[in-house]
């Protein structure tokens, strides 16, 4: 296994930072202040061809390997986590389609997916729904050839403008997903504003009314809406998170590294004060542990192995949860104004917490890894009792 | 596909016995009771969480060289062990 970038990733890798620097970073917290991202910024996203950077080739995208991808969110997640939210869930949409669409779906929506010329957006959450999604209230009911939807989904990230939701409804009981367009009649979206963070992420509550969609916007079969499309879905939301999770604990290094080296107390710059070494060196070993578990995960997505659900779901935990201290360590070392808009950090403390809660909780993370990490004990002491059957030792 | 999903491919073609022993053993990470009954609705038991689906789905890719696609997406490919050797045997027998 190599853990080196090769020289196109290298070059991809430089080019997002650049970008970011440039477009993203001086201007993260007006975005969040003003709570959107500007139309113009997603435009240059849209024609660098960001949006579609992992759908196929065929459909008009870059087809980008998975480690390309990651380094993309990381640049933009540590310029801004709300901004990252959008590569997130439009991708969501766009290689869950790739994955589970028929080909006619493909055909209609993943070329205007890879041009941004539709904006997706992921409806899995409703008001009395969040951890137990395969357990949403919205309702869909076949009707002819059509199927008639009604329901509300909260706290869409970029729900504001999306052009095209991929969502979770029931269908004769069972969870079945469907795509609606924002033009539907009976759909409406309405501002979420007064986050704790992903200020500019232009969440939604989605309302649908009687919404009539035709029945080839089904995606998958009846049943296999959570367990498939939305399980495609959030493991591409979670491997994003990740690489986001590292984009913003490196934006907290940089901070502390840049205040530490300029702010003096007591004759001597603060980078030269132990306990803030501590700090400093804790979030840094951080910063070199989440980039290697999204590397690994980046190799097992590029690979399709089995393991990369696991390996995702323990990088955005790990990720997310050492993001979060990173933050409280940056806003503790700039003191005052850490707790001020003068610096970026303040804004990485409240988006990373963010990141703890979406695309599965931390908690739901625990379940599933601690479940894991019991069957791997299992199969190792399986496989050693077999060993020692065949030798006869 | 590559040499290594070929290869796999032709082996298990037409033995059904070793997909199943195959299958079993990757059901056996999630599953701690080896002898798994192969007639188990792996979905209503009850034993297994909701990653689970996409892991198989994957496995089922990587080890048989077969790609999963909206059509297959049927109870009665992945309801059991028996459904899942049967559906890899299926899909080899069209990728060959």
């Amino acid at each position: 296994m190599e853990i080196e970038l090769n020289t196109a990733q290298k070059a991809a890798r430089d080019e997002f930072k650049i970008f970011v620097d440039e477009h993203v970073a001086p201007f993260a917290d007006e975005f969040d202040s003003k709570e959107r991202i500007p139309d113009i910024l997603i435009r240059t996203i849209c024609e660098r061809g960001y949006m579609g950077a992992m759908v196929p080739k065929e459909y008009g995208g870059k087809a980008v390997d998975a480690l390309t991808w990651g380094l993309l969110c990381e640049e933009i997640g540590r310029g801004s986590a709300s901004l990252v939210s959008l590569l997130t869930v439009h991708s969501m949409v766009s290689q869950t389609l790739a994955k589970w669409g028929n080909e006619e779906q493909r055909k209609k929506w993943l070329p205007k997916l890879a041009t941004g010329e539709s904006i997706g957006a992921f409806g899995l959450t409703e008001p009395e729904v969040g951890s137990d999604g395969k357990s949403v209230l919205t309702e869909a009911i076949a009707d002819g050839n059509d199927h008639i939807v009604n329901g509300e989904k909260r706290w869409i990230s970029f729900g504001q403008i999306a052009d095209l939701f991929l969502i979770l409804a029931q269908l004769q009981g069972k969870p079945t997903a469907f795509l609606i367009e924002r033009n539907t009649e009976g759909f409406s979206a309405e501002p979420i504003s007064g986050m704790l963070g992903f200020r500019s992420a232009m969440l939604a509550e989605l309302n649908m009314n009687d919404c009539r969609i035709p029945s080839g916007n089904m995606v998958g079969n009846i049943g296999f809406g959570f367990s498939h499309v939305a399980g495609t879905a959030l493991d591409h939301g979670r491997y994003c998170i990740s690489w986001a999770s590292l984009g913003l604990l490196q934006g907290c290094v940089n901070a502390c590294l840049e205040y530490a080296g300029q702010r003096r107390q007591f004759g001597a710059f603060i980078k030269d004060h132990q306990l803030v070494q501590e700090m400093i060196t804790e979030m840094a070993v951080h910063a070199k542990a989440a980039r290697l578990m999204c590397y690994h995960a980046a190799y097992q997505k590029d690979r399709g192995d089995p393991s990369l659900i696991m390996e995702t779901s323990m990088a955005k935990y790990f990720n997310s949860r050492v993001a979060v201290k990173a933050a409280l360590n940056a806003v503790q070392i700039h003191g005052a104004n850490g707790c001020s808009d003068r610096y970026p950090v303040a804004r990485y403390l409240r988006d990373a917490k963010i990141l703890e809660i979406i695309e599965g909780s931390n908690q739901m993370q625990q379940i599933i890894i601690s479940q894991y990490t019991h069957q791997e004990h299992i199969k190792a002491k399986r496989q050693a009792l077999i060993k020692e059957l065949e030798t006869g030792s | 596909m590559d040499g290594v999903s070929t290869l796999t491919n032709l082996v298990f073609e037409m033995n059904p016995e070793r997909i199943m022993d195959e299958v079993r053993d990757f059901l056996g990470q999630f599953i701690s009771n080896i002898d798994i009954d192969p007639d188990l609705n792996l979905f209503t038991s009850g034993l297994l969480n909701s990653l689970f689906a996409m892991q198989l789905v994957l496995y089922v890719e990587q080890n048989f060289g077969i790609q999963v696609t909206n059509e297959d997406l049927e109870p009665e490919n992945f309801k059991s062990l028996s459904a899942i050797q049967g559906f890899i045997q299926k899909k080899s027998g069209e990728t060959t």
